[in-house]
């Protein structure tokens, strides 16, 4: 049975329903499953909900979702990057979840686990912790009680992602920082679609290297991908 | 004369010990890298990378490789990448010694605001609950007063909460001023700046 598909539409072929829970890689614009992305665009699916750390640019990434109205809902910590997003929040066409950015990973880290809830400090006694069980762990200095607040793994019905390499059996490395809530975001998902760079054979990666080990990829593509940078700030040879 | 941004900067530096891990915001926090001199400081970026390096010469972008402020930056040889569900495991586990971080307003209980205007900017956090959650230190750098001379360090915070009590020193144009029992107490004054000046340009109690 091979994992290795032709296009990122042949790989989403019988995995979308409108009003699905999907988990998609990415910072900003570093390590975006760009070409997936787009095949969700021209499948139509719709009144999605989005769980990723950021809502893409105007026109480029998961602003290109929100640009054709397929998204209902998104789960994110920051989204200040789109104007559009803005517009559609602020209008009241667009659900906003905010997650704190450790909270949103480990949700996701924890669905892909098989963990239903986990406590944390992040967010108690701000906006984040209202309505939120509370526990007190005694984690403090000298075993003194510290309030907890509770928050549910993610369980999503589709993955997408972006990786450097894989092999044919889906094992993953990704390349620095692109590597970011990939693997978390690919652990959650009852199924999840990984785009990469570069298919090398099986045996080629160094099975100690592996970032993302294959049991949680199931469909993968190939692709060239347009890398945008977001903030480009350099340093002349005088100042070094 | 009160600290300029690069000054701020070169204080808060100041609080850093040798051997730390330390988390740098966005905005003058990012300008504290600059000031470390000698000490050997490993800078997290909570995207996902330890030992983060200065912006690459022109050319040497790489979009694979950039800090939590989305900008193109460097490896170092100390380098090492990970997840974000790590990046943020290390940072609540109080792996990270300290955080140096902007804000909107700090009250003198230590609670800081720094992430929502309500009707007016839609953001978010980011990463910044976490980080006051979980890092040994939250020092934050910040004017004192807005641009219509109010203070910023207040009895209250009038802004939505980014953590309580998680404010442990703060770093002015004015000065330096620790959060301790009953309000916040000067630690320092700018170059040419007096107590008197201070207490007066700040809302909140003083001891």
């Amino acid at each position: 049975m091979t994992k290795i598909y032709g296009t990122a539409a042949e790989a989403l072929d019988g995995l979308l329903h409108d009003g699905m829970l999907i988990a998609a890689g990415g910072f900003g614009l570093c390590g975006i499953p760009a070409l997936l992305i787009d095949a969700l665009v021209e499948s139509g699916v719709k009144d999605l909900t989005v769980a990723s750390n950021n809502a893409g640019v105007d026109g480029f990434g998961l602003g290109k979702l929100l640009d054709s109205r397929q998204i209902a809902k998104m789960m994110s910590s920051y989204v200040g990057e789109n104007a559009e997003f803005m517009r559609q929040y602020l209008s009241g066409e667009l659900e906003l979840e905010f997650n704190p950015q450790g909270t949103l990973a480990e949700r996701m880290r924890a669905g892909g686990c098989g963990i239903a809830g986990f406590y944390t400090k992040t967010g108690y006694g701000t906006q984040i912790g209202e309505g939120k069980e509370v526990k007190l762990f005694p984690t403090g200095p000298e075993g003194q009680p510290e309030p907890y607040i509770l928050e549910q793994g993610i369980f999503a019905d589709l993955s997408i992602v972006k990786a450097w390499k894989a092999d044919a059996t889906g094992n993953l490395v990704f390349r620095k920082t692109a590597r970011n809530f990939n693997p978390p975001a690919a652990m959650c998902g009852r199924v999840c679609v990984v785009e990469v760079e570069e298919i090398v054979p099986t045996g080629s990666l160094d099975p100690d290297h592996i970032h993302l080990p294959g049991i949680y990829v199931h469909r993968i593509i190939q692709g060239a991908h347009e890398k945008r940078i977001e903030q480009r700030t350099t340093r002349t040879r005088e100042e070094a | 004369m009160p600290w300029d941004r690069n000054q701020m900067a070169a204080r808060a530096a100041q609080e850093l010990e040798d051997g730390w891990y330390v988390n740098l915001g966005i905005g003058i926090p990012t300008l504290v890298a600059n000031y470390v001199g000698d000490k050997d400081i490993t800078l997290q970026s909570e995207n996902g990378m330890l030992g983060m390096g200065p912006f690459p010469f022109e050319g040497e972008e790489d979009p694979d490789l950039i800090n939590a402020g989305k900008q193109t930056i460097t490896e170092l040889p100390r380098t090492a990448y990970f997840d974000s569900a790590t990046s943020f495991g290390m940072i609540r586990g109080g792996k990270i010694a300290a955080a140096i971080l902007g804000a909107m307003e700090v009250a003198e209980n230590g609670d800081l605001a720094n992430w929502m205007i309500p009707g007016k900017l839609v953001k978010g956090m980011g990463g910044a609950m976490d980080l006051v959650a979980g890092v040994g230190r939250v020092i934050v750098v910040m004017d004192h007063q807005n641009k219509a001379g109010d203070s910023k360090l207040l009895k209250r915070c009038t802004l939505p909460l980014t953590g309580t009590g998680v404010v442990d020193r703060i770093i002015t144009n004015l000065g330096v001023l620790d959060v301790v029992d009953g309000g916040l107490r000067i630690v320092e004054c700018a170059d040419g700046v007096t107590e008197d000046d201070l207490r007066k340009a700040t809302e909140a109690t003083i001891i």
